[in-house]
């Protein structure tokens, strides 16, 4: 028997381990939430450790990389600047002009939607992450944050960017968390097609692609349509940018409809978590329009006081329209320089007319 | 030096190495941590498996299969710990492939070129095999599609890694 076990020792601990990885493996998938989000009690703890032993270095790279490169963008590399700041300056004074009359626009779709009782979920509140690390295998699509239980982070939150969604958060540590990217073949997310208005489930491909489940081949769908958030999956707030529509194809019954994120997946470096959601009437934004502004780097969005529907639309009907930002420095371009058209005479030349905006205000195309 | 002043009984324990416990702790923690930040700087980087190539270069360095299997299998453990899958899928696999190296170790010249070429490349199709069953077969996951150029491209990039890796290495080995 000694003899046995002295000659296929080797063997022997290569079957006690595989053994030992299989039972173990048996035991993961037979939870009832596999795939979902939650790991066994002593798993987590494992992945803890080992996230407590990667994260270390994962955020000394990143803070020595971040310092070389402000050093760079910041001190070196000035040499385009001025003529930069001069094109913004001019794009600045076109976006105000603009700005008036989307805001005219937005205050009477308002009103529609006060009229209506239309009610929707908008982002509360936000926290800014860093992303350090990544999982480092195409077996899986994950993303390490580096806020954490500390910072009020729970597990299902939505993560997103300016451009759209991320994904949603797996498992939160003290001071880092694990996003699960909508590009995981594990991640799901409800989305409804912008124009046609075809709802359906966002899921990853092993290629890290996003395709479009159960959908009924429609030829209304077409290549560029913008793909949101349809809020259903109760993680993303309704009408975020998911992507848009790559390609159409059909297996079966069904279409297969590619999706390119909006967000760049393979490139993130700050990400925001939606912390609140709020379920209010539309007209209450308008309330907050004074509070400072949320950007990729905000900490958050701006705060939805609770509101009755009854108020919420008596202050949208007393809100004062939205005026845009005055100017730094009064020109032809700024509100209330150009004269009323009242004392414009037709076919008369006047000095002081604004030129349209379009054409004049573009200082660069001169 | 270390050989002449000690009577060794077969080639194949004059062959046998030992590392520095600091360079048998510190090589496999660092190419999980390469893995895991690499992609950030350049998303391309993913088709690595620094991980696959360490098991291999320790499997074949000490020519113990028991050794193999344990350093396969704590480093699998420990990358499996960094996805979003049930821990040991990476464990099993690379237990094999360290199995395997070692075993190979004992019959091949393993420190030559073309061998380590030919190693390198078969052990990383090996792996992306073992993963497929496991994916398929154990887990019974339906969304898993296994791309064989990709694959055949990840063995290929991954050898073209792992020889000057292997070289840079060998100067950490000592003989046992």
């Amino acid at each position: 028997m000694d003899g046995f076990f002295a000659r296929y020792r080797n063997a022997l601990v290569l079957i006690a381990v595989l053994v030992v990885f299989t039972i173990g493996l048996a035991v993961q998938v037979r939870r009832p939430d596999y795939g979902s989000r939650e790991d066994g009690k002593h798993v987590r703890v494992f992945r803890y450790w080992a996230v407590a032993l990667v994260s270390p270095f994962e955020r000394l790279f990143r803070a020595t990389g971040q310092g070389i490169r402000g050093i760079w963008h910041n001190y070196i590399d000035l040499r385009d600047v001025r003529r930069q700041n001069e094109q913004l300056k001019n794009d600045l004074n076109r976006m105000r002009l603009y700005q008036a009359a989307m805001a005219e626009d937005a205050r009477q779709g308002q009103r529609l939607q006060a009229l209506l009782e239309f009610k929707q979920q908008y982002i509360a509140k936000t926290v800014a992450a860093q992303v350090i690390g990544t999982s480092g295998s195409e077996q899986s699509r994950v993303l390490y944050i580096d806020k954490g239980i500390a910072d009020g982070l729970k597990a299902d939150m939505a993560v997103i960017t300016p451009d759209g969604i991320v994904g949603k958060l797996r498992d939160v540590f003290q001071h880092s968390a694990q996003v699960l990217l909508i590009s995981d073949t594990t991640s799901g997310a409800g989305v409804v097609l912008e124009t046609t208005r075809i709802r359906g489930v966002l899921r990853g491909t092993t290629d890290g692609r996003l395709r479009i489940l159960d959908v009924l081949p429609d030829s209304r769908i077409k290549p560029g349509e913008p793909v949101l958030t349809s809020g259903g999956d109760q993680v993303f707030p309704r009408g975020l940018k998911a992507g848009v529509v790559e390609s159409i194809g059909q297996d079966r019954n069904y279409a297969l409809v590619t999706v390119k994120p909006t967000a760049n997946l393979a490139r993130l470096e700050e990400v925001l978590v939606v912390m609140e959601k709020g379920a209010v009437a539309p007209e209450q934004v308008a309330a907050t329009e004074n509070e400072p502004e949320t950007g990729a780097r905000g900490e958050h969005l701006p705060q939805l006081e609770p509101e009755t529907p009854d108020e919420a639309v008596k202050n949208a009907k007393e809100a004062p329209l939205p005026r845009p930002t005055p100017a730094v420095r009064q020109d032809t371009y700024s509100p209330g320089a150009t004269p009323s058209a009242a004392t414009l005479t037709p076919g008369a030349r006047h000095d002081n007319a604004a030129p349209a905006p379009s054409t004049e205000a573009g200082g660069d195309q001169h | 030096m270390a050989a002449l002043g000690r009577m060794y009984s077969s080639r194949r324990e004059m062959d046998e190495h030992v590392f520095h416990p600091a360079i048998s702790l510190l090589v496999p923690l660092v190419a999980v941590f390469a893995g895991a930040y690499l992609p950030k700087l350049a998303p391309w980087l993913m088709i690595l498996d620094l991980p696959l190539v360490v098991v291999i270069f320790f499997a074949v360095a000490r020519r113990s299969p028991i050794s193999g299997v344990m350093t396969g299998a704590l480093v699998g453990v420990l990358q499996d710990l960094l996805l979003n899958q049930p821990i040991g899928i990476n464990g099993m696999v690379k237990a094999v492939v360290g199995y395997v190296a070692a075993s190979i170790s004992l019959r091949v010249d393993v420190d030559a070129l073309a061998t380590r070429v030919v190693m390198n490349f078969s052990f990383c199709l090996l792996q992306s095999l073992m993963l497929l069953v496991i994916y398929q077969w154990l887990l019974r996951d339906a969304n898993v599609q296994t791309r064989w150029l990709h694959e055949l491209l990840r063995a290929g990039v991954n050898t073209v890694v792992a020889i000057p890796l292997f070289f840079l290495l060998d100067y950490a080995k000592q003989r046992a």
